[in-house]
C-alpha cells in the first residue's frame, strides 16, 4: 500500500524492458541430448547416405537389377567377380544379374517394408493402446487380454502360411508384418496413457466439456510422441529382420524384385561355388543398415526417455 | 501358487484352440488344394479322394473330427503328400532332431549369456564388461540366417573343420554349427538383460545395507542380488524360446538337418494341409507351453505376481 507510484512504475519498466529469458522446450533439450550421442548422429548420416545411394546408385551402373549378362550366366565364379571393367561393381549372381543393382534395389525394398510395416503397426498400436488406457476399467481389461492372447500366438508360422496360401506380394508383406507387430506398441502406449490421463490438464479439458476422442487426439497423443518415436525406430529394424527371415525361406517379395533377406539367402545358398561377393555385399548393407537403426533408436531413447538415463 | 498355475494353464487352452481353428480355416480358404495338379483329375476320382480324406464334409464336422482326433488319440491324420506316412510319423522324426539342437541352443544361450551378463555387471567397466557389451551389440545384427552362412564360410570352407550340413544321427560335429547359429543372438540378448538388471540391483538400497552390515561380496551376490536380478531374464526366456523355435525353421532349411522346420516349409510349398497343420500345432503348442512355464517360474520368483 505504501509503495509509491514511482517505485511501482520503475519495477514495471525494469520487467518489461528486460529481455525475456529464453525457455528451452522439452524437444530442444532432447535434440541437444541426441546430438551429443555421436554414434546416433553418425548413424543418421550413414542411413541418409544409404537411402540416397539406393535411389541414385542404380543410374551409375550400366546394368539394371533384372538384366541378365549372357557372358556370365552359369559361370559366375569365374567371370562374375566384382570388377569395374565389366560394370559389375559387386559382381553377379549365377544368372548373370548384377549384384550392385540388385543390392540397391533390395535396400529400397527392405527399407520400404520396414517403414510401411512399422507405420501400420504404430497406427494400430497407438490407437488401440491409447483407447484402452484412456477408457480404462473393464474395456481396458478386455482389450489388453486380447493383446496378451495375440502375443501368445506363434505369428511367424501363420505369416508363412499366409504367404504360401495367398501368394507373395508386397501388400501382404506390409499388412502381415504390421498386423503382427503392434502389440508391444499397444502395451507401451497404454501404460503411458494411464499415467497421462490423471494429469491436471486432462481434468481441465474434461471439465471444459471436451469429448473423449478429441482429448485423446489433442492432449494424449502429443504427449505420447516421445516414447512412440523411440519404439518406432526400434521396431523398424525388427521388421526388416522379420522380412529378411521370411525372404530367406524363399517367401517374401516376388522376383525380379528382391530384398536384403532374399539376396542374403541367394548368396548363402551359393557360397560353396566360390562366389562370396554374392553374400558379402548384401550382408554388409544389411548389417550397416540395422546397426544404424539400433544406434538411432538408442540415441532417441536416451534423448526422449528420461527415466532410463 | 497352485491356483496361479491352474489359472495360467486354463488360459492357454483357448489360445491353442484358436490357433488350430484359425490355421484350419486359412488353409481351406486358400486357392488350390493338395490335389490340384497340372493334369486335372476326373471329377469322380477327385470326389473319391476327397471323401477318403474327409474333405467333402462340412467344415465344422471336419474341424471337430480333427480336434477330437488330436485330443483323444494324438492323431494328426494321414499326410496328403507322402501317401504311405502319417503326419505323426513324419513329425516325430523331425521333432527328435529339432529337440536335440534346440535343447543345446537353449542351454548355450542361457548358460553362457546369463553368467556373462552377471559377471560383466559385477566387474563393471572392466575389460570383461566391455567384451560382454561388445558381443551383445554386435550380435544384435547377427540373427540365425546371417550366422548360419558365416559359420559355414568359416568352419567348412576356410578351416574345413565341420561338415556344412546334414545330421548323421546327431553326431556332435553336425550339432555345433546349428547350435551356435541359433543361440548367438539370444545369448547376447540374455547377457545384455542380465547385465543391466544386475547393475540396477547392485545400486539399490538393500544391497548398500548388506554391504554396510559387513557381508562379504560373494554372499551379497548369491543371497541378495541374484534372485531379483534374474527376474527380467526369466521374463525374456519365453520370447527367446519362441524365437528359437521360429529360428529352427531357418536352421533346418539351411543345414538340411531334417528337423521339423524342413517339413514345415516342404509342407507349406506342397500344400500338404495335414502336415502343415500338424507342424503348426506342434510349434504353436510348444510356444504356448513354454510361455506358460516362463510365467510360472516368474510368479515363483516374484510374489507380487503370484498373489495379485
Amino acid at each position: 500500500m505504501l509503495v509509491s507510484k514511482e517505485k511501482m512504475a520503475g519495477v514495471v519498466d525494469a520487467v518489461s524492458n528486460n529481455k525475456e529469458i529464453e525457455g528451452r522446450s522439452l524437444w530442444q533439450d532432447a535434440i541437444g541430448r541426441f546430438q551429443r550421442n555421436k554414434a546416433a548422429v553418425v548413424s543418421v548420416f550413414v542411413l541418409a547416405f544409404m537411402v540416397i545411394w539406393s535411389f541414385i546408385g542404380p543410374a551409375l551402373s550400366p546394368w539394371s537389377y533384372e538384366e541378365i549378362d549372357w557372358n556370365v550366366i552359369g559361370n559366375a565364379a569365374a567371370a562374375g567377380f566384382p570388377s569395374l571393367e565389366t560394370g559389375h561393381f559387386f559382381g553377379t549372381d549365377d544368372l548373370g544379374r548384377d549384384i550392385y543393382a540388385r543390392t540397391l534395389q533390395g535396400t529400397q525394398i527392405s527399407l520400404l517394408v520396414g517403414l510401411v510395416g512399422t507405420a501400420v503397426a504404430v497406427i494400430i498400436g497407438v490407437l488401440f493402446g491409447a483407447t484402452a488406457g484412456y477408457v480404462g476399467g473393464r474395456v481396458d481389461n478386455y482389450m489388453m487380454r486380447f493383446v496378451d492372447f495375440l502375443m501368445s500366438i506363434p505369428y511367424m508360422f501363420i505369416l508363412i502360411i499366409l504367404f504360401v496360401m495367398f501368394g507373395r506380394s508386397l501388400w501382404l508383406l506390409f499388412a502381415g508384418l504390421g498386423a503382427f507387430a503392434w502389440m508391444d506398441m499397444a502395451r507401451i502406449v497404454r501404460g503411458q496413457t494411464l499415467s497421462i490421463k490423471n494429469k491436471e490438464y486432462i481434468e481441465a479439458s474434461v471439465a471444459a466439456g471436451v469429448g473423449g476422442f478429441t482429448i485423446i487426439m489433442r492432449h494424449v497423443l502429443p504427449n505420447l510422441l516421445g516414447i512412440v518415436a523411440v519404439y518406432t525406430t526400434l521396431l523398424i529394424p525388427g521388421l526388416i529382420m522379420t522380412e529378411s527371415f521370411i525372404s530367406f525361406l524363399g517367401l517374401g517379395v516376388q522376383e525380379p524384385l528382391t530384398s536384403w533377406g532374399a539376396l542374403i539367402s541367394d548368396g548363402a545358398k551359393t557360397i560353396q561355388y566360390g562366389t562370396p561377393w554374392q553374400l558379402l555385399f548384401p550382408l554388409g548393407f544389411f548389417i550397416v543398415g540395422l546397426f544404424c537403426f539400433y544406434f538411432i533408436g538408442d540415441g532417441l531413447r536416451d534423448a526422449l526417455d528420461p527415466k532410463d538415463r | 501358487m497352485f491356483s496361479f498355475i491352474v489359472k495360467r494353464a486354463l488360459s492357454a487352452v483357448p489360445t491353442l484352440l484358436f490357433l488350430i481353428i484359425f490355421s484350419f480355416v486359412l488353409m481351406r480358404l486358400a486357392p488350390g488344394g493338395p490335389f490340384t495338379s497340372e493334369k486335372p483329375l476326373p471329377p469322380q476320382v477327385l470326389a473319391n479322394i476327397e471323401a477318403k480324406y474327409g474333405l467333402d464334409q462340412p467344415w465344422l464336422v471336419q474341424i471337430w473330427n480333427y480336434v477330437s482326433g488330436i485330443v483323444t488319440q494324438f492323431d494328426f491324420g494321414p499326410s496328403f503328400r507322402y501317401k504311405d506316412q502319417t503326419v505323426n510319423s513324419i513329425l516325430s522324426q523331425g521333432f527328435s532332431v529339432t529337440l536335440v539342437y534346440g535343447f543345446w541352443s537353449f542351454v548355450v544361450a542361457v548358460g553362457v549369456g546369463m553368467p556373462l551378463g552377471i559377471i560383466a555387471a559385477i566387474k563393471h567397466n572392466s575389460w570383461l564388461d566391455y567384451l560382454a557389451v561388445g558381443i551383445s551389440i554386435g550380435a544384435q545384427v547377427l540373427p540365425n540366417f546371417v550366422m548360419a552362412p558365416l559359420l559355414v564360410i568359416l568352419f567348412t570352407l576356410v578351416l574345413g573343420w565341420l561338415p556344412g550340413g546334414g545330421w548323421n544321427g546327431g553326431q556332435w560335429q553336425y550339432i555345433i554349427m546349428p547350435v551356435i547359429a541359433l543361440s548367438t543372438s539370444y545369448m547376447a540378448s540374455i547377457s545384455r538383460i542380465a547385465r543391466s538388471s544386475m547393475l540396477e540391483v547392485l545400486h539399490s538400497n538393500f544391497i548398500r545395507t548388506a554391504k554396510a552390515k559387513g557381508l562379504p561380496m560373494s554372499s551379497i551376490i548369491m543371497k541378495h542380488a541374484i534372485k531379483p536380478a534374474l527376474l527380467p531374464v526369466v521374463s525374456y526366456l519365453g520370447p527367446a524360446f519362441v524365437g528359437m523355435i521360429t529360428g529352427s525353421v531357418i536352421i533346418d532349411v539351411y543345414f538340411s538337418t531334417g528337423g521339423m522346420g524342413q517339413y514345415f516349409v516342404d509342407a507349406a510349398t506342397n500344400r500338404d494341409y495335414s502336415l502343415l497343420m500338424g507342424a503348426t500345432i506342434i510349434f504353436g503348442s510348444l510356444t504356448i507351453l513354454f510361455n506358460m512355464l516362463a510365467d510360472i517360474v516368474y510368479a515363483w520368483l516374484d510374489p507380487k505376481i503370484r498373489l495379485a
